[in-house]
């Protein structure tokens, strides 16, 4: 495992690896001494015979990771219209109320009684998702989305069981949804059947009826979906799904357009995963945390995973109530340890909610929504948008021309020369050379404009000249990576360099 | 409009463009009966006025670094985090951005998580990490994921160790509904036995051996006879580790286990009530192809630079879909960078001295603990930072008395382990003093002498 | 695009080869996957399969697929080597890069000429 750095050895490095920055016996954050008596080690055949870590000082760390930050594109820096992500602003209070004593030094074991504050806070925001969404139960456990989903599913395997409806075993999903939406019923051993859309983006309602059958555990549908397009036959898609006996499954991802819009739970959907990292404002990290809550109707509060937040003890004017964890009836048991995301996704999510209420709520929404249709409308001209109609908070548009070989690849590539971060790409599958674009709410006119202005140009660069399209980025500070060299070659880890003297 | 940067007149132009009237315009597509819900919240608050309401939300909980004294473990343990670790986190360009799709962009990311696998990969001895997973519980039930893809659903047995972590236990039997396996060894009544009395357990259906290291009663014990049983019979063996005491222990890797997981909380990420944590997943190069989650790989650039990509993606759901290993999308990028930077902050000696400081501690408490009249340590085996304090009382009235002292005792086995009532599982870390350890045993002994 | 007219083709872009019972993906299929990064076989030396069973799964780097028996018979050999160099599959897929040999009579299959026609009518 030593020949690391063989497969790039010719390679310029930028900046060198923390083990390559590595020196013998320097030394950063230094702990006391022991305060007590020493006791004996373990014996030898218990110990490892080498600890081969990094040697640094405080000041090559730090100037490290501040290189590597600069290396990065990210909110704080840009405009980043990934569809499908929801790459609003992360408001900088959230950053310090999830940061407070209280909630930074509370171990998830300590007796309830002395952890009341984060128990309300878990209550208030079971209860506040719960309006938000129209469902009559919500857990805070799961850690991301997809977390969620598995979530879900599960729940719908259990009521179907519960029932000993047992001959349940097809899921059908939209072929605009979501890979993860196939994944979490792989998971499960179910069967995936595609419903495919029709001509204005909504399911295909002979295809569902089709489908649907006693077999079915139910549909999971993303709603507004990938395409951008809140469904217009919504009531038919769900009575058709329940009159065969079937759960309703909301993909949550795109709950950013419904805020104080409508209410899944009114739709009539059984469960929906949030995502608190798009809707509610907990930066993305970087790829995490994320934090997935879901939603239930009456018919699967029962199944919910363990455990809830609940009052035990009402309070009156003079004493607050006494809260601690409920397990439902049916639980479907423990989706991870603890109690969910807490700290870094609920504390954030709250904050945000609580700075909003009903009317800010309905703001993010409908501007999130007045964004993306003010991008459509300046892009429509320039670019073909296959399903045109007023789209929801994203739309997708097609990143190719009529008789030339540019790619959505290629413009989401230069778009990087022009200071945005691109747009979520090949995604959904069902439009050729997709380019999905969700502005979100925390973009002001100027920014949608240069945006927008940037993408006209880059499609007449299309035609002049072409290779600026194809060798893009030009201005960042790393090209276009060799993917198949990473595939083929799997270098996973580096280690300290062979020649290394750790006995210094 | 809290967040939102738009006039009512740039908002006016921006509604002729698209070509409606007002904003409610834009929903004809939804069902007018239920358009536009009264949402029963609490009104607005402004960031001063959440700023106090969270302050006081935070403030009504007793924390284990003001108010209480802690011996609590468990799963999750209160550790020093240095200063430049939070500084690094605070970067907008590292929490502000998303999962590293757009490599010639995310080379920050790329980099940090690549250098986290390295990190984690040196600690378990194992061949390569993944960019990790939500937390050492759900890691675990991964685990189970890649056995039952490694072996196509021909081997359906998992023998568990009934001193893996209870909660991941449960973690486990929730993941797996759906995949009709068998368990065995997961027998409470069993929690006293040896980790050679699972080997008869282990059979030709057996998929995967899971024990933890040190156990969940903080035991350590070299599982090499353990794994080559296994491997004898074909099975993988997964090994759950405590991130501190590798830095000092015998690697998983050098016993031969297959996959090693577990919980890096510890590793410069705070108690947080629970979470987000960060589960670590080692394992072999010979089970990459199996294992869900992200994964960074080196290559180089159009311009010759070094570089990294997320590579083997076609292993992911958003391509392999229904036949993925898993349904897992995100890692958990920003704690993965927090553990990098905690572990190169502290360096190779500081982290030693974590580990030794832990290691010293917890036994000065146990020896001064077993002195006392009516305590002792339930078992002789060697540990690291926790373990098992028999004790006079049940464990519940033991951590009672101590609370109304303001000392969180340990965690009360009783929960778990209904034959374990008088049984108080302790930890001790660098962050308890001599001090706050004799405070521990002098209100025991006053409790044993009322 | 390069189709051996010895060989026999499904609508999922198998080839089986008649003569020797070797079973693999068309030229077509690998170009489609582009580069091949892993391999794996599903079936064993003597195991019986029927048309349609997944006998392999491969990767590219942005595509997955699972390759189905074109044939039903006894499997009477399996390409071990394969895994080691998946590459194999895309510089030669019709030799060194056969998956497995089945002995038995071959499903829905299609000749060179009708694939030839069938995988034109796919590239828009």
């Amino acid at each position: 495992m030593n020949n690391a750095a063989s497969a790039t050895l010719s390679a310029k490095i930028v900046e060198p690896t923390i083990f390559e920055l590595s020196s013998p016996g320097r030394r950063g954050v230094k702990m006391p001494a022991s305060d007590v008596p020493t006791t004996a080690l373990p014996p030898n055949h218990l110990l490892r015979s080498d600890l081969p870590l990094p040697e640094l000082a405080e000041v090559d760390v730090v100037r490290h990771y501040m290189k590597l930050s600069k290396f990065n594109y990210s909110v704080d820096d840009g405009f980043y219209p990934l569809g499908s992500c929801t790459m609003k602003y992360n408001p900088k209070i959230n950053e310090d109320t999830c940061r407070l004593p209280g909630f930074l030094f509370t171990h998830p074991l300590q007796p309830i009684e002395t952890v009341q504050g984060n128990l309300a806070l878990m209550f208030e925001m079971q209860e506040w998702l719960k309006e938000i969404s129209g469902f009559e139960g919500v857990t805070l456990q799961p850690a991301a989305g997809a977390h969620g989903e598995f979530t879900g599913v599960l729940m719908m395997a259990a009521y179907h069981k519960s029932r000993g409806d047992l001959k349940r075993t097809k899921m059908l999903i939209p072929d605009a949804a979501h890979g993860t939406n196939p994944a979490s019923v792989g998971m499960l051993g179910f069967t995936v059947i595609t419903i495919p859309s029709d001509s204005r983006g909504n399911v295909d309602l002979e295809k569902l009826k089709a489908a649907c059958d006693d077999t079915v555990v139910g549909m999971m549908l993303t709603n507004p979906n990938t395409l951008g397009m809140f469904d217009e036959n919504i009531e038919k898609v769900v009575n058709m799904v329940k009159d065969c006996g079937g759960l309703m499954y909301g993909d949550g991802a795109n709950l950013n357009a419904l805020l104080g819009i409508v209410r899944p739970g009114d739709l009539g959907f059984d469960v929906m995963h949030f995502n608190l990292h798009k809707t509610f404002s907990v930066p993305h990290g970087g790829g995490g945390p994320g934090s997935g809550p879901v939603g239930v109707s009456q018919r699967l509060v029962d199944f919910l995973p363990s455990p809830l937040v609940g009052i035990v003890e009402e309070g009156d004017d003079e004493t607050a109530p006494l809260y601690d964890f409920v397990t439902p009836k049916n639980s479907i048991g423990r989706m991870k340890a603890f109690h969910g995301h807490f700290g870094g996704g609920l504390v954030r999510a709250y904050t945000y909610i609580a700075m909003h209420g009903p009317d800010g709520l309905k703001d993010i929404s409908q501007y999130a929504v007045l964004n993306a249709n003010y991008l459509q409308a300046r892009l429509r001209d320039t670019y073909k948008i296959p399903y045109d109609r007023i789209c929801m908070h994203e739309f997708v548009m097609e990143g190719q021309f009529e008789g030339s070989d540019i790619r959505a690849l290629d413009i989401a590539k230069r778009l990087m020369d022009y200071n945005f971060h691109p747009p979520t790409n090949y995604f959904p599958l069902i439009v050729h050379e997709a380019l999905m674009i969700e502005p979100t709410e925390t973009e002001n006119k100027d920014t949608l404009d240069r945006f927008a202005d940037a993408l006209i140009k880059i499609a007449e660069e299309a035609k002049s000249q072409p290779e600026l399209l194809h060798d893009a980025p030009h201005i960042t500070p790393f090209g276009r990576m060799d993917e198949v060299k990473a595939a083929r070659e799997l270098v996973l880890c580096c280690w300290l360099p062979e020649n290394y003297d750790a006995s210094q | 409009m809290t967040y939102i940067p738009i006039s009512p007149t740039e908002r006016d132009a921006m509604l002729k463009t698209v070509g409606v009237k007002s904003l409610d315009d834009l929903f004809d597509a939804i069902p007018k009966k239920h358009r536009f819900p009264e949402l029963n919240l609490p009104p607005a608050l402004t960031e001063m006025e959440a700023a106090a309401h969270l302050g006081e939300m935070a403030s009504s909980n007793e924390n284990v670094r003001e108010h209480l004294v802690s011996f609590l473990g468990a799963g999750a343990y209160h550790h020093y985090v240095p200063s430049v670790v939070d500084h690094m986190l605070r970067r907008g360009e590292f929490y502000t951005a998303y999962t590293p799709y757009q490599p010639e962009i995310s080379q920050g990311t790329l980099q940090a998580i690549f250098e986290y696998q390295s990190l984690m990969a040196t600690l378990t001895g194992m061949e390569l990490s993944n960019a990790s997973h939500y937390d050492g519980a759900t890691a675990t039930a991964e685990a189970v994921n890649l056995a039952y893809a490694q072996f196509r659903g021909k081997r359906k047995k998992i023998v568990m160790s009934p001193t893996v972590h209870p909660q991941y236990r449960e973690v486990i039997r929730t993941y797996s509904q759906g995949m009709g396996l068998e368990e065995a060894g997961d027998e409470p009544t069993s929690s006293e036995l040896s980790p050679e009395a699972l080997t008869p357990l282990i059979d030709e259906s057996t998929m995967l051996v899971v024990v933890q290291y040190p156990d969940f009663f903080g035991r350590i014990h070299d599982y090499t006879k353990l794994i080559e049983d296994a491997h004898a019979r074909g099975a993988l063996v997964c090994i759950v580790a405590n991130p501190t005491a590798l830095l000092m222990l015998k690697t998983p890797g050098e016993m031969g286990a297959d996959i090693v997981v577990g919980e890096a909380q510890p590793f410069g990420i705070p108690l947080w009530y629970g979470g987000p944590y960060l589960g670590f997943f080692t394992t072999k190069k010979s089970y990459v192809h199996k294992m869900a989650g992200r994964l960074i790989g080196e290559t180089v650039d159009s311009r010759g630079q070094r570089a990294y990509v997320l590579t083997l993606t076609a292993r992911e759901q958003h391509i392999k879909r229904e036949r993925a290993t898993s349904n897992i999308c995100t890692n958990q990028g920003l704690l993965a960078l927090a553990a990098a930077v905690y572990m190169s902050t502290l360096g190779k000696q500081g982290l030693q001295e974590v580990a030794n400081l832990c290691y010293q501690k917890a036994h000065y408490a146990a020896s001064e603990l077993s002195k006392l009249d009516g305590f002792g340590l339930c078992y002789p085996d060697p540990f690291f930072h926790e373990f098992v304090l028999c004790t006079p009382k049940p464990a519940s009235e033991v951590n009672q008395y101590l609370l109304d002292n303001g000392i969180i005792g340990g965690y009360d086995l009783g929960k778990d382990y209904p034959a374990l009532q008088n049984h108080l599982l302790v930890a001790v870390t660098e962050m308890n003093s001599k001090n706050e350890i004799d405070t521990l045993v002098e209100i025991l002994q006053e409790m044993s002498h009322e | 695009m390069n189709t051996p007219t010895n060989l026999k083709y499904t609508k999922s872009d198998e080839y089986f080869d008649p003569a020797t019972g070797a079973v693999g993906i068309s030229d077509y299929a690998q170009n489609q996957l582009s580069d091949i990064v892993f391999v794996e076989l599903l079936v064993d030396e003597g195991e019986e399969v029927t048309v349609g069973k997944a006998i392999a799964s491969v990767e590219s780097v942005k595509a997955s697929s699972e390759i189905y028996a074109p044939a039903a018979g006894k499997v009477s050999a399996v390409n071990k080597g394969l895994s080691d160099k998946p590459e194999t599959l895309n510089s030669d897929p019709y030799g060194e890069g056969w998956m497995i040999k089945i002995e038995g009579g071959a499903g829905d299959v299609m000749d060179s000429v009708a694939y030839e026609k069938y995988c034109e009518g796919r590239s828009h």
